[in-house]
Order: C-alpha cells, then sequence, then structure tokens
C-alpha cells in the first residue's frame, strides 16, 4: 500500500528541521536507491515528468553533478542554471530569477548560493520544493546527511562518540551542518582549527574546541577534515599552507592517536598535502570516495521523497 | 489662538515638573504652567488620565531628500515624527548629494519649514562627501544653521583626519557626532559576531571594532577639548570607555538607540533582514551594560536612528540588505512599554533622554514646557495597548524589527509650535 511520507513537498534547508524520523526514512530509502545504482540499468521512470533545476550561485562541479545524476537516474529532466553571484548584484535580481523559473514550472530547485540565508529566502518565495545545496557558510544538509549515512555504513553509532572537526571552521557550512545533525544524535563533538578561522563563540555551538590538533584526535572516532580554501591566506587569515599542514594536517602519524578503526571523511575536493596528507586521503581508514558515492545516493532518496513522496515501490531495486 | 491642555500629568525634568498641572498655549508659544488655570480660551483640551510631555527630540535620524526619496522625504518622515510624538528632529548628512556645502543643508531648511510636520534641524558632513579626506565646509555650514557635523554611515577612518577636524570644529563651537566603529573590522561582517552568528554562519562584526574606534574619538576629545557625540554605543566596551573619559571631564557625549536598549542579535534569527542594522543588534549582555549606561549618565540621550530603506531593498538575501530601519513611530511605545513599564527608567528620566537631554547637548530649544518656549508638546496615553503594524506608518520605511510587538503607551496628540499635527495616531493634513 502506498502511502504519502512525511517530506512530501517539504523544503530541506538545513538539518535542524528534520526529525530523525525523518532522517531515518531517508536513509532507508537511500539504501534502496544505493542498491539500484548497482544495477546494471541504474535509471527509473520514478521521477519521470518531473522538472529539476540546479541553480547554482557559485563554481561546483562535484554537488552539481551529484544532484544532476541523482534526478537523472531517477527519470527526472535536469537542468542547469549557473551564475555567478556578481550578476546577483548587476542585473535580475535573485527573487526575479526565482519568480521567472517557478513560471517555467519546476519542481525543485536545487539552489547554491554564497550568501547565508538564500535558501530560506527562495524557499520564502518559491512554491516548488527548495532543496538548499549549500548557502554561504550556513548550511549543507546533503553533504551532513550523507556523512553521517556513511558513518551508520561504518556500523558507527553516534552517541557519546568522540568526533572531531578539523580545519576552517568560521567559513564552513559543512561544520556547522555537521554539528547540528551529529548534536541530535548525542555526539560527543569536538573542533579544532587556526584561532583566526574559528567563530568567536564556537564553545556555545556546544563543542569542545582544542589549539592542538594532538588533544582534539585523542581516541577519536570520526575525524572530519574541512577543506581550507586558499583564498583565506591570501586575505592574511593564516600564514602559510605548509604551516596550516604542519599544524593541523591530518597524517598517518597523527591518526595513531584516534581510535583504532577510526573513519576519516572530508567532503571534497581535497587539497592533498595541506588538510590531509597525501598516503592518508584514501588510506584504509579514508571514506572520501564511499561519501561521493552515498552523495548521489542520499540526494536521490531526498528527491524522490520531497517530489513524490510516496514508499518505494517494492520492485524499484 | 489660546490652547488649555487641563488636567494633564505633566513630566517636564527642565523644570523638575512631576506633577497633575494645567499648560496655557498661547499663538506657538507656551505661556503659562500652572496647577490650574482659569482663562477664556478657543479651545480647552482636557488630558485627564494623559501625560503631557514636551514633544520627543530625536537627535538622530535619517530623512533621506535629497536623492533618496524612494526611502523617505522630509514630508512623509517628518510625517512619521509627528505620528511618533517626536516635534524635533535632527537629520544625517548622508543624502545624495551628501549636506557638505551650505546651500545643500539650506535646501532641506527651507523644504522643511515650508512642509515639514516637525522641526528639522540638519547636520553637516565632516569631510567633503563624507569621503574621509578633506573637510566640509564646516564653518559656512554652522553660519547657516547646521547644529554638528557627522560622516554617520561611515567612521573617519584616518585619525588624521579626524583629530583636525575636532580642532575646526571645536574653533567654530560645533560638536562632531562619530559613527564609530572600525571600518576593516566592521565592513568584514554583517550582524554581531556572537552566538547567534556563529549558528548562522553568517560573517560577525566583533564588539571590539565598536571600542576601538570609541576609545580613539573619546582620545581625540581629550586631547582637542572638542565636544565629540558617540552615535548609536551598541556595545559594553564603549559604555565604559566613554564612562571612564567623562570622570576625567573630557566633553564626550553619547546616546543609544531604542533598538540597542530593547533587541538583541537573536532578532536575525531566520535571516530577518529587518533586524540587519549597523552598529549591529548585539547580544544580552551589552543591552545590559547600555541599561546601565541610561541610567547613570554615561549615556545622554535615547535616539531612533530612524534610517527608512524602500521595501524591495530590505526584501533580499540577508547579506544584502542595506543597514537600518525605521524608528521614529516606534519609539516612545517601545521605551514605554520594554523600558517604562517594566521598571527600568521612570518618566523623567525618560523625557529627559528622549527629550531634554539631546535638546540640550546640541543647542536646541526644544524639550522643555517652560514658559516663552515654542509649544511642542506630546500627549501621551501610557497604559493605551496597540501592536507595531507597519502598515499604519507614515514612513515609506515598512521594516521594522518591532514589527507585531505588543506595546503599552503611546502618543495620542503631537502639539508643534501651538498647532496639533496629530491627534488619536492620525496625523493632520490642512
Amino acid at each position: 500500500m502506498r502511502c504519502t511520507t512525511s517530506l512530501y513537498g517539504k523544503d530541506v534547508l538545513d538539518v535542524s528541521a528534520l526529525t530523525l524520523a525523518d532522517i531515518d526514512l531517508i536513509f532507508q530509502t537511500a539504501d534502496r536507491m544505493k542498491k539500484r545504482l548497482k544495477q546494471k540499468i541504474k535509471k527509473s521512470s520514478y521521477l519521470k515528468g518531473k522538472a529539476i533545476i540546479n541553480l547554482f550561485y557559485e563554481p561546483s562541479t562535484r554537488t552539481r553533478t551529484s544532484f544532476e545524476l541523482a534526478g537523472k537516474y531517477l527519470g527526472a529532466d535536469v537542468i542547469n542554471f549557473t551564475t555567478s553571484a556578481s550578476s546577483l548584484l548587476k542585473g535580475e535580481s535573485f527573487r526575479d530569477t526565482l519568480l521567472t523559473l517557478q513560471s517555467m514550472h519546476c519542481d525543485a530547485v536545487i539552489l547554491r548560493h554564497p550568501v547565508e540565508g538564500a535558501a530560506a529566502f527562495a524557499a520564502r518565495e518559491l512554491s516548488p520544493v527548495v532543496i538548499n545545496a549549500g548557502d554561504g557558510a550556513h548550511a549543507h544538509p546533503t553533504q551532513a546527511l550523507l556523512d553521517l549515512f556513511t558513518l551508520r555504513e561504518k556500523g558507527l553509532r553516534l552517541n557519546g562518540l568522540k568526533m572531531v572537526i578539523v580545519g576552517d571552521i568560521l567559513h564552513s557550512r559543512v561544520a556547522r551542518s555537521n554539528i547540528a545533525l551529529w548534536t541530535k544524535y548525542g555526539a560527543d563533538i569536538h573542533v579544532c582549527g587556526p584561532g583566526s578561522l574559528l567563530p568567536h563563540d564556537l564553545a556555545a555551538l556546544g563543542v569542545t574546541v582544542h589549539d592542538h590538533i594532538e588533544d582534539a584526535l585523542k581516541d577519536a572516532y570520526v575525524i572530519n577534515a574541512l577543506r581550507i580554501q586558499l583564498e583565506r591566506q591570501q586575505k592574511g587569515m593564516f600564514p602559510s599552507p605548509r604551516e596550516y599542514a604542519r599544524l593541523f594536517g591530518i597524517t598517518d602519524q597523527r591518526l595513531k592517536l584516534a581510535k583504532p578503526g577510526a573513519v576519516i571523511l572530508h567532503p571534497g575536493p581535497l587539497n592533498r598535502g595541506l588538510e590531509i596528507a597525501w598516503e592518508t586521503a584514501y588510506n584504509s581508514q579514508s571514506a572520501v570516495l564511499q561519501q561521493v558515492e552515498n552523495g548521489v545516493a542520499i540526494r536521490m532518496a531526498l528527491l524522490a521523497l520531497t517530489l513524490k513522496g510516496e514508499n518505494l515501490d517494492e520492485n524499484f531495486d | 489662538m489660546k490652547i488649555l491642555i487641563k488636567n494633564g500629568h505633566v513630566v517636564d525634568p527642565s523644570q523638575s515638573l512631576n506633577a497633575t498641572a494645567d499648560i496655557l498655549v498661547e499663538d506657538n508659544r507656551i505661556a503659562q504652567v500652572a496647577p490650574h488655570i482659569h482663562v477664556a480660551c478657543d479651545r480647552e483640551v482636557d488630558a485627564s488620565g494623559l501625560t503631557v510631555i514636551p514633544g520627543l527630540v530625536d537627535v538622530h535620524t535619517h530623512l533621506r531628500e535629497p536623492g533618496y526619496e524612494a526611502k523617505e522625504d522630509i514630508v512623509s518622515g517628518t510625517q512619521a515624527a509627528a505620528h511618533g510624538g517626536v516635534t524635533t528632529v535632527a537629520c544625517m548628512p548622508n543624502t545624495h548629494p551628501v549636506v557638505d556645502t551650505s546651500i545643500v543643508l539650506s535646501g532641506i531648511q527651507e523644504r522643511a519649514a515650508r512642509q515639514a510636520w516637525a522641526h528639522v534641524e540638519v547636520i553637516g558632513a565632516i569631510t567633503k562627501g563624507s569621503q574621509g579626506k578633506e573637510l566640509a565646509e564646516m564653518g559656512d555650514m554652522a553660519a547657516h544653521g547646521a547644529i554638528a557635523f557627522s560622516d554617520d554611515g561611515h567612521y573617519v577612518s584616518s585619525a588624521r583626519m579626524f583629530l583636525l577636524a575636532a580642532q575646526y570644529a571645536k574653533g567654530i563651537h560645533k560638536p562632531l557626532i562619530s559613527h564609530s566603529l572600525d571600518e576593516e573590522l566592521n565592513t568584514q561582517g554583517f550582524m554581531h559576531e556572537g552566538v547567534v552568528s556563529a549558528h548562522l554562519g553568517i560573517p560577525g562584526v566583533a564588539s571590539v571594532a565598536e571600542d576601538i574606534a570609541v576609545a580613539r574619538d573619546c582620545l581625540i576629545a581629550q586631547y582637542t577639548g572638542a565636544h565629540i557625540h558617540i552615535a548609536h554605543i551598541s556595545t559594553k566596551g564603549a559604555v565604559d570607555i566613554v564612562r571612564h573619559f567623562k570622570a576625567q571631564g573630557v566633553r564626550v557625549t553619547a546616546e543609544a538607540t531604542v533598538h540597542h536598549l530593547t533587541l538583541t542579535d537573536e532578532a536575525c534569527a531566520g535571516f530577518n533582514t529587518a533586524a540587519k542594522v549597523s552598529p549591529p543588534l548585539r547580544s544580552a549582555e551589552h543591552v545590559r551594560a547600555l541599561r546601565e549606561g541610561i541610567l547613570d549618565g554615561t549615556l545622554d540621550a535615547i535616539v531612533t536612528d530612524h534610517s527608512p530603506h524602500a521595501p524591495e531593498e530590505k526584501d533580499v538575501e540577508f547579506r544584502f540588505a542595506p543597514n537600518g530601519f525605521t524608528g521614529l513611530e516606534t519609539s516612545l511605545g517601545v521605551v514605554l512599554t520594554d523600558l517604562y513599564h517594566t521598571g527600568v527608567m521612570d518618566l523623567p528620566t525618560l523625557v529627559t533622554k528622549m527629550s531634554y537631554a539631546p535638546a540640550q547637548l546640541f543647542g536646541l530649544s526644544g524639550g522643555t514646557l517652560r514658559p516663552g518656549a515654542a509649544a511642542d508638546i506630546t500627549l501621551v496615553d501610557l497604559n493605551r495597548e496597540w501592536t507595531v503594524d507597519s502598515h499604519y506608518f507614515y514612513t515609506r520605511g515598512k521594516f521594522t524589527p518591532f514589527e507585531g510587538k505588543k506595546c503599552k503607551g503611546q502618543a495620542v496628540a503631537t502639539m508643534l509650535s501651538g498647532k496639533f499635527v496629530m491627534e488619536n495616531g492620525k496625523v493632520l493634513c490642512n
């Protein structure tokens, strides 16, 4: 029997609005999507007739491709609308762009935008489903979901587990979304990075802040290394890539401080030799490629649940 | 023309009056204030149950004319003032063109004299175009009636330029008003740097950005002996610094806005652009410090920093929204609700900070009900309950973080130079 699921027609703006039951449903659906991805014919007609627009105001190949494939594997029509943030200030306003797209009868807008709150703004304006693919330093809910899904596959339950996020927390939507999501499950969250790249009142987010990577990594079960944007160094926010790698880089040597088998997460793309050492990036503890694979499955699940909102047919996978 | 305002509770700190009294207005001036006045008059207004105060004096507003009439103009801005019980507004010079010459200043004065629903006092720019590079003709503007000088909206970043400006302003006996926020730190952020910004990921403005700038300005006031007035103080550090310098006898004065005294950065949650303002709404500890500063005399005046914007300018992504919002029609209600009815301040303090003291700071004639003064009078119903609804605003700026707020206390009539310009919430058109 088919029934409408809790996420049907909902926007996905950040993880805080999701209930634990929603997340379970997303993960169960993603499991089946992943099975489907391993079949000879990946494409289904589940979302046939639906139109999805990837509206990207920031350069992104990975997330955009992941969403695009997720939609296409489900049989939806996916259009990429890529523009730069600077055009926002010149010509058509953000709202006008949104209303224009809406008038073309799209069913979902996947939005990547350099400004915090842009997804919430879009959701207020639009009736199609809005999925936040990253808004400034605010949120990146699909990344957080795919990270957690990956940890679940590794058999980890988060309650009381020491998890470490290392790097540029200040500018990281991935860090904010992961902190919000992991907090829901009672994880013991630690963060570490250069003082100039940590938010001023970081501890108020309920995390333990470390100055030294060694303290942060000690007995950790999960290590989430964040990408360091080199432009931050050019803006004077940390002295040099070399010093960053020395003080905060994840290396095989440092990994020994963590629990045996601790899982390394990284949202990509990697700066190998900077935030993560060359040999560590794809070592046996690294989940980086699994994250990418799971990203497609999670995004398929979200599109299916928000756009069709029925339980998957038993023959789906 | 004689108007008698009878049986109101008169609060006038300028003559230490806080009692039931009658006020006789003759033509445009106050003729007599006494417990019982019996005289034949053209109109008798029964103010029983109402509080009668000198019209509010708001020394930090933006009327936007010339140049930004989509946001506000002199008519809409002063109608908003009348609606809010404000009889004198001082307008900031960040118009287009900037008020950096006497001819622009005179143009505003002339229009205001013909059209305005409140007394309009004009603040000139410190530097040409408020660019911080060359001094504007402050002497000429002072001769044409500028009450003070400010590059409001910008910090005069160059210490050399501000020192020169202070020395020059001292010579022409006019205060400088400083928008004290370290520019480099300030332009990095869009809201208060604190817990809420850490959650939202919005780059923050550190409170030290203000502390650093206020410290410099106080030091320059001390060194030059010029009167420097610090606009819209928002941090605990800045209050402490001003308190310190005042104790040394330095001629520094300061104001706090209604919103910094009553709201925190929580108002930005949900990316609410109506709460985006510079300096930003800060955390509760700063609000507490500001209230202490008001009560102990460190902060001299309460202002609105009324900064209207066109609706489409504010209804955008948080980061791109301009700073500021409208305030003239909510200031009295919000202060009565959050500061008077809660017991933070009594009525004489409120009237002092919102009327008498600001008039004194800038040598204005308002802020008093003394016989001989212009009859600028506001009648207040302290217990009238109402809800902030921008649809009823006279200002063109419809964005306010107080939208929907339940208030207790409101101006019910405003008299400007002996004529009622607002009664029962309606601005009167002649």
